[in-house]
C-alpha cells in the first residue's frame, strides 16, 4: 500500500499523447485504486468475521476445558467431556505422510515433463495429472474404501511390517485392518500430487534457456544440469507448490473421514486408525445438540484455523529463506 | 523466477488453505440454523428439516401427498440435531428426529410447547463378515454389549458358542465397526445396549456419538457396511433398510420374552405394539421401545418422530400440516414396508389421529 501514492506510470516528456491520455483518466485511476483496495480489504474483513464467529461460538468450550482441550484425548459427548488432541495430531500427521509421499513423486513428474518428455507425451500426461485435482473427494473416498484399503491390508502393510529395521519400528506396528493413518495419508498424497506437480512443472519450464545452456556449456551432464542449475533456480517456486499441497491436505475432509478409521487415539503406528479435526467436525456437527458439544466442535474448528495459520506461517518463512538462499 | 511469481504462489497457498479451513466453518455455520434458515423451498407450502433416516419414506409421502392434494412439502434431511435446532428457532414448520427431544431442549423452543408424533419404525441390525458362519448368528444384548465393550474379543468366545450350538465359529479376533458420524442409528443402538447391559449404561452410555471403547469408525451406513464387506472378522451395526438392500447377513437378537428374533418389518411393528400397550393414556410418545415385550418383537427397534409446535401461528399452514399428518398416520402407512420401514401398529395410528386435534391452529396472539 505504501507505494500506492507514487504515480504508477511516468510519461516521458516527449510522449505528449500518452501523457494527455493518462491525465485525462486521473479520476478513473482514483476510482480504480479505491475499488481494488475495497476488494482487497474484503478478504481480511471476511477472515476477521470468521475468526470472531468461531471464537465466540467456541468460547464456552474454551472456558470449560482450557488448555486441556488441546492436550486431552477424551472425547465423550454423552458425558460432555471433550479433548481434541488426537484430532490435532491426526491432522498434522496425515498431512506430513501425504507430503512425504507426494513431494518426490510430484517432483519426478514435473522434472520428467519439463526436461525429458517429448512434446507429444508432455501435454497428455500433464493433462492427466492435472485431472487428478478435478476428482471429487468423495470419489477418492469410495475408491479408497473399495480398492486402496484392501490393497493396503493384504499387500502393503504386511510388506512394510516385514521390512528389515524399519519394519520393526513403531511406525509399522500393530494389526493391519486397513482404515489407518497410512490409508488417509496415501489418499491425501494422491489428492495433493497434482497441485505440487502442476506448480513445479510451470516453474521448471519458466527457468530460462540460458541457465540450462550455461550448465551444459560448462560440461555438465543432463542430470547435473537439472540438479545443479534448473531445480535450484526454481526452488522457491517448488516450495510454493508444496505449500499449496499442504493447505489442501490440512483441510481435506471427506476422503480422509472415509479412510482414517475415526478413532480418538494417538498412536505412533501408521497402521492404527486416527482422527482429523476436519473429519471430527464433519462427523459430529449435523447431529450435535448439546450446547457444550457444539461449542467443542467450534473450538476444534478454531484449532484447525490456528494450526493452518501456523503451518502457513512456517511455510512462508521457508519460502522466504529458500528464495534468499537462491539469490546468493 | 521473479519475486512476484513467488509471492503469487505463496499467497495462493495461504488463501487456499484458509479457504479449506474457512469453508468448513462456513458450512457448519449455516447448518446451525440460526442465521440461514432452510427456506430455499421455491414456493413450497410447508417446510421441514431433520433426520436422514426416514428421508426415503418422507420423500415418498410428500410426493404422493402432493399428487393427491396439491400441497407441496419441502423436506431437508440435514440430520436430527439440525432439525431440532431449526424447529426451535422457528425457521421450519416441522422438525424430524430419530431421538426425542430432551426436556432441556423442549424448554428452549421459541414457539412454545412442541408435540412428538411417531411416524414409522426402524431397526438397527447387527451385521458381520464371517464366511465360516453359514446360518444367522444368535446373539443376546448382553453379549453384543460386551463385544462393543471389548470384553468379548474372539469369535469363538464361549458365550457366543453357547448361543450358537452346532455353528462353526471362526477363531480370529472380532473387529468392531461403529458409526463415526453422529447418528440416530447409534442412538437407538446405544439406547438398547444401555437398557440391557448395566456395564454399558455405566460406561459409554446413550448418545448419537459415543466414546467407543474399541473398534473402527465408518462414516454413514455405507461406511460401516463398506468396512464390514471388505474385512473378514468384522462386526457392526447398520439400519435394517441398508442391510436388506445390500443383502448383508444379520444376527437374530434375543428379545425380552427370551426368543431369538430376526429383524423384519413385522417383528419391528410387533415391538411397537408390545411397547405401546404399556404406555399410559397421557403419553407424549417420547418413548423408547428397545427391548420391548412381546414374543415376536425385535428388540433394537425405534420410532422416528415428526415434531411440531402445539400452537401453530399460521392458520393455513397449521391446517395443511395437520391434514398431512392425519393422512400419513392412515393411508401413508401403506407405503412403509416396501421401503423397509415398519408401519405403526394400527391402534397407534388411531391414537395419533386423535392427538392431532390437540394442535391449536391459528391462535397467534
Amino acid at each position: 500500500m505504501s507505494d500506492a501514492s507514487r504515480p504508477l506510470v511516468t510519461a516521458r516528456p516527449d510522449d505528449t499523447g500518452i501523457a494527455a491520455r493518462i491525465e485525462g483518466s486521473a479520476i478513473g485511476d482514483t476510482v480504480y485504486r479505491w475499488l481494488t483496495a475495497a476488494f482487497a480489504l474484503c478478504i481480511p474483513i471476511l477472515l476477521a468475521f470468521i475468526a470472531f464467529e468461531i471464537g465466540s461460538a467456541a468460547w464456552p468450550a474454551v472456558k470449560a476445558f482450557g488448555l486441556g482441550f488441546l492436550t486431552s484425548s477424551d472425547w465423550d459427548p454423552p458425558h460432555n467431556v471433550f479433548g481434541a488432541a488426537p484430532a490435532i495430531y491426526g491432522t498434522i500427521v496425515s498431512s506430513i505422510v501425504a507430503l512425504v509421499i507426494a513431494t518426490p513423486l510430484a517432483l519426478g513428474v514435473a522434472i520428467f515433463l519439463s526436461e525429458f518428455a517429448p512434446p507429444w507425451l508432455r501435454q497428455p500426461v500433464a493433462f492427466l495429472v492435472d485431472l487428478l485435482a478435478a476428482i471429487p473427494s468423495v470419489v477418492y473416498g469410495l475408491w479408497g474404501i473399495f480398492v486402496l484399503l484392501p490393497l493396503l491390508r493384504k499387500y502393503v502393510m504386511p510388506f512394510l511390517a516385514g521390512l528389515p529395521v524399519i519394519g520393526d519400528s513403531a511406525l509399522f506396528r500393530g494389526p493391519a485392518y486397513g482404515p489407518s493413518m497410512l490409508g488417509a495419508g496415501l489418499i491425501l498424497a494422491i489428492m495433493v500430487l497434482p497441485y505440487i506437480s502442476a506448480v513445479s512443472r510451470e516453474v521448471l519450464m519458466a527457468v530460462p534457456r540460458s541457465q540450462r545452456e550455461a550448465a551444459l556449456a560448462l560440461g555438465a551432464t543432463k542430470w547435473e544440469m537439472i540438479a545443479d542449475a534448473v531445480v535450484p533456480y526454481a526452488r522457491s517456486g517448488i516450495v510454493g507448490g508444496i505449500i499449496l499441497g499442504l493447505g489442501r491436505a490440512l483441510g481435506e475432509t471427506m476422503a480422509v473421514t472415509m479412510l482414517i478409521g475415526n478413532v480418538h487415539a494417538i498412536s505412533a503406528s501408521l497402521f492404527a486408525p486416527g482422527y482429523t479435526m476436519a473429519s471430527l467436525i464433519a462427523n459430529e456437527f449435523a447431529e450435535a445438540t448439546g450446547d457444550l458439544h457444539l461449542s467443542a466442535l467450534m473450538a476444534v474448528g478454531g484449532a484447525l484455523f490456528v494450526v493452518t495459520l501456523i503451518v502457513n506461517a512456517i511455510a512462508r518463512w521457508l519460502v522466504w529463506r529458500v528464495s534468499r538462499e537462491a539469490r546468493v | 523466477m521473479t519475486r512476484s511469481t513467488l509471492w503469487t504462489l505463496a499467497t495462493a497457498g495461504l488463501v487456499s488453505s484458509l479457504a479449506c479451513g474457512g469453508g468448513e466453518t462456513n458450512t457448519t455455520d449455516s447448518a446451525a440454523g440460526g442465521a440461514a434458515p432452510a427456506r430455499s423451498s421455491g414456493g413450497a407450502d410447508l417446510t421441514g428439516a431433520g433426520a436422514t433416516f426416514p428421508q426415503p419414506i418422507y420423500q415418498k409421502w410428500f410426493s404422493d401427498y402432493a399428487a393427491k392434494t396439491g400441497v407441496r412439502i419441502n423436506y431437508q434431511s440435514i440430520g436430527s440435531g439440525g432439525g431440532i435446532r431449526q424447529l426451535s428457532e422457528g425457521t421450519v414448520d416441522f422438525g424430524a428426529s430419530d431421538a426425542p427431544m430432551t426436556d432441556e431442549e423442549m424448554a428452549k423452543t421459541k414457539g412454545g410447547p412442541v408435540l412428538h408424533f411417531p411416524t414409522v419404525l426402524g431397526a438397527v441390525v447387527i451385521t458381520y463378515n464371517a464366511p465360516e458362519i453359514t446360518k444367522p448368528l444368535n446373539l443376546t444384548g448382553d453379549v453384543i454389549a460386551d463385544i462393543f465393550l471389548g470384553k468379548v474379543s474372539k469369535w469363538n468366545d464361549g458365550r457366543i458358542a453357547a448361543l450358537n450350538p452346532g455353528v462353526t465359529l471362526p477363531t480370529g479376533d472380532i473387529l468392531v465397526v461403529h458409526r463415526s458420524d453422529g447418528s440416530g442409528t447409534t442412538f437407538i443402538f446405544s439406547d438398547y445396549l444401555a437398557t440391557v447391559s448395566p456395564a454399558w449404561a455405566a460406561g459409554p452410555g446413550r448418545g448419537k456419538e459415543l466414546k467407543w471403547p474399541v473398534g473402527l469408525g465408518g462414516k454413514g451406513n455405507e461406511g460401516v457396511a463398506g468396512q464390514i464387506k471388505q474385512t473378514p472378522g468384522t462386526l457392526g451395526y447398520v439400519e435394517l433398510a441398508y442391510a436388506n438392500q445390500n443383502r448383508l447377513p444379520v444376527a437374530a437378537v434375543k428379545n425380552a420374552a427370551g426368543a431369538f428374533v430376526a429383524p423384519t418389518t413385522e417383528s419391528i411393528t410387533a415391538a411397537a405394539a408390545g411397547a405401546i400397550e404399556k404406555l399410559g393414556p397421557n403419553t407424549d410418545y417420547r418413548v423408547s421401545i428397545v427391548n420391548a415385550p412381546g414374543a415376536t418383537a425385535y428388540p433394537i427397534s425405534s420410532f422416528t418422530w415428526l415434531i411440531v409446535y402445539q400452537r401453530q401461528p399460521d392458520a393455513a399452514k397449521g391446517k395443511k400440516l395437520v391434514d398431512f399428518m392425519r393422512w400419513a398416520f392412515s393411508e401413508g402407512q401403506g407405503s412403509a414396508a416396501a421401503l423397509d420401514y415398519a408401519p405403526l401398529p394400527a391402534a397407534l395410528g388411531t391414537q395419533l389421529g386423535d392427538r392431532l386435534s390437540t394442535i391449536q391452529v391459528g391462535t397467534a396472539s
